[in-house]
């Protein structure tokens, strides 16, 4: 769904990403050296485990990290520097330009409020001039166009009376409710049992095809990304490992890391019982305690002492517009050739 | 169903009902009851996995605490080997409970963070009478077996990931020599890399000892990857059980074949060109669920019949189904 008019800026650019909390351990570092850009209309699927920095990620975008990180690097929305920008000036951005769907819609909606005047809110906050009837009428639209059957009645009951994934709609339908230009979904359906995860994604691509939002998913779930994505980043302790189109990065997986997350995911679709799952050795760093060189390299089965020891590897072209941070790539692609 | 089972069979459940009282008013009073397991009827083979799927609030879990008696059922029973342990008073319980044994979900909040792995892992050993006199040896053994360094004995809980504290919640169940091992949810609060390592563990530890596993989970992958033979749930009910790959090809009940259908599967190809059956509304509550074949309300076959009648589980290809609209 990208357009067609040129190679225009893409919509979000960070650059040179890196979020740090000071702690007893000294420094964690949660976000390092990271860079890539969101392009217009897509969807880009930001996986990682827990730790892996996808969080701190979204989070530092949308500028609401606890005060005692410290960021550095650049983040650039439609070509405006997001980090310098003040308390005020991020509020103003934030469920308008940028809005944010969270894994836990119970404490993202205000349980004293009808659901109907907090979609109400969200609009009036960023649009103070709009009229009560026009309010309540794009209320009633958006509880529709996230799937909110009986919009009129319901707009009047409070978040306790509407089911887990009832009020992921809802959250869902607060957060397009100026509709935004990017779109950030943090494990949106983590929470959610797979009959009604089924349903929000569905909600979703909807709420994607009517509004053209573009749209950053963060989640675990590779398989969430394997139907929902356009592009792929795949991130380890606070880097990037992997970035690709959709299909290269699942068929074609150049990184160690990637290609050891999903050997080692049990497949529904395959008769694989007493079949041995891959391992992916060890566990993953703590950000106070990063190896130097290669963040990967004490769990990777191809390491090399020299360089994945030596040097953080920086991501290299592997294909179009697919590209991966490891020394030992080139090898790696001989040896599977 | 009447779950007669065979010699072989080291768990049979047979029509199992747990309820749990609704409580109100000024005084707590109960003023109603919820049946989380209503009627289930299931056998396990010594040395095979039954894998027990289904979403929250389906019973599942109701059903794994029940058979460890750490929740009372209502009626029906449970067979261990030889032995009914349902009907056994606390004390001759006790007797065979070393026999079953429960691993917990949350490795972070089931292990007393007080004690170290070794006095952890010493306990059981203590309270049932075995290993006296080797018990630091045995101690070592069990964390060998799990795949941890025997000299971390005395370490504490929180010294150890999220992966290291369920092999070490795996230990503890097994320091007994159970037969059969109740597993609720093992790998739900881990990360993908660090699952696989404990899926392993259990395949490897069920080839070793001939155990067998009750595995309940909410993961279909993961329970593919175990299981023998799989049981769907619904509001209390199992609605469709059979051999885990029959089942998985080639769902029947309208449930599984929505549940099936709603997973995700990591590979983009496949996933994108997948018929997806996405179901309406939500489950109803368990304290007043509808009249008949519970999943009615959601389900696209539904007729006046189902409404009327409790569909009877009913033997067709090879596996157990509750469904009036299935051929």
């Amino acid at each position: 769904m990208t357009h067609d008019d040129g190679p225009a800026e893409p919509l979000l650019v960070v650059d040179d990403l890196r979020v740090v909390f000071d702690t007893d351990r000294g420094p964690a570092v949660t976000v390092d050296g990271l860079s890539f850009e969101v392009r217009q209309g897509e969807t880009l699927g930001i996986v990682g485990e827990s730790g892996s920095g996808k969080s701190m990620t979204s989070l530092a975008i949308l500028g609401l990290l606890p005060p005692t990180a410290r960021v550095s690097g650049s983040i650039r929305f439609r070509g405006r520097e997001l980090l310098p920008l003040s308390d005020r000036e991020m509020r103003e951005l934030r469920g308008n330009e940028i809005s944010l769907v969270f894994q836990d819609a119970l404490a993202a909606l205000n349980p004293v409020m009808t659901v109907g005047d907090q979609l109400a809110e969200a609009v009036s906050v960023h649009h103070p001039k709009t009229s009560r009837d026009e309010l309540h009428r794009r209320s009633i639209e958006l509880l529709e166009l996230v799937g909110i059957p009986s919009a009129e009645t319901r707009i009047r009951q409070y978040p306790h009376e509407f089911s887990g994934g009832m009020r992921q709609r809802v959250d869902i339908a607060m957060a397009v409710a100026n509709d935004p230009a990017l779109l950030i979904a943090d494990e949106p359906t983590t929470a959610l049992d797979v009959t009604v995860q089924a349903q929000i994604l569905d909600v979703l691509r909807t709420v994607q095809d009517r509004t053209g939002t573009t749209v950053m998913l963060v989640t675990h779930d590779l398989g969430v990304v394997a139907g929902t994505a356009d592009r792929v980043l795949v991130m380890y302790a606070g880097n990037k490992v992997e970035e690709g189109p959709v299909e290269q990065t699942f068929y074609e997986t150049a990184h160690p890391y990637t290609r050891g997350l999903l050997a080692s995911l049990p497949r529904m679709d395959r008769r694989d019982r007493g079949e041995r799952l891959f391992q992916i050795a060890g566990q993953p760093p703590a950000a106070t305690a990063l190896p130097s060189g290669c963040r990967f390299a004490p769990r990777c089965p191809s390491f090399a002492a020299d360089p994945c020891a030596q040097s953080v590897p920086s991501p290299q072209t592997v294909g179009t517009d697919h590209v991966a941070a490891c020394h030992r790539v080139a090898n790696l692609r001989e040896e599977s050739a | 169903m009447t779950a007669t089972g065979t010699r072989s069979d080291a768990l049979v459940i047979d029509r199992l009902v747990t309820e749990y009282p609704i409580r109100g008013g000024l005084f707590s009073r109960r003023i109603g009851t919820v049946q989380a397991v209503s009627g289930v009827s299931l056998r396990i083979p010594a040395g095979q996995t039954f894998g027990l799927v289904g979403e929250t609030g389906c019973g599942k879990s109701t059903l794994g605490r029940t058979v460890v008696r750490l929740v009372d059922a209502q009626s029906g029973s449970v067979r261990l080997g030889d032995a009914e342990i349902s009907s056994l008073g606390k004390s001759a319980f006790r007797s065979v409970r070393r026999r079953i044994q429960l691993v917990f979900q949350d490795p972070y909040a089931s292990l007393n963070p007080r004690l170290s792995v070794g006095a952890i892992l010493a306990e059981p050993l203590i309270v049932h009478g075995l290993h006296t006199g080797r018990r630091q040896e045995r101690v070592r053994e069990l964390l060998e077996l799990v795949g941890l360094d025997p000299a971390h004995a005395s370490r504490f809980p929180l010294e150890f990931s999220g992966g290291q504290r369920q092999r070490i919640g795996i230990a503890r169940a097994l320091a007994v020599e159970p037969e059969v091992l109740v597993l609720d949810e093992p790998v739900s609060a881990l990360d993908v890399s660090v699952q696989a390592g404990i899926l392993n563990l259990l395949d490897d530890l069920q080839r070793e000892f001939g155990l067998t596993y009750l595995f309940i989970a909410h993961d279909l992958s993961v329970v593919r990857h175990l299981s023998h033979e799989v049981g769907v749930m619904y509001l209390g009910t199992i609605v469709e059980q059979g051999p885990v790959d029959e089942v998985y090809e080639n769902p029947l009940h309208p449930y599984t074949r929505a549940l099936l259908s709603a997973v995700p599967i990591a590979d983009p190809r496949i996933e994108r060109g997948r018929e997806r059956i996405v179901l309406r509304g939500d489950v109803p509550s368990p304290a007043n669920p509808p009249s008949g074949c519970r999943f009615r309300t959601r389900c696209w076959k539904a007729t006046d019949l189902c409404a009327a009648e409790t569909p009877q589980p009913r033997l067709l290809d090879n596996r157990l189904v509750a469904c009036h609209h299935t051929d």
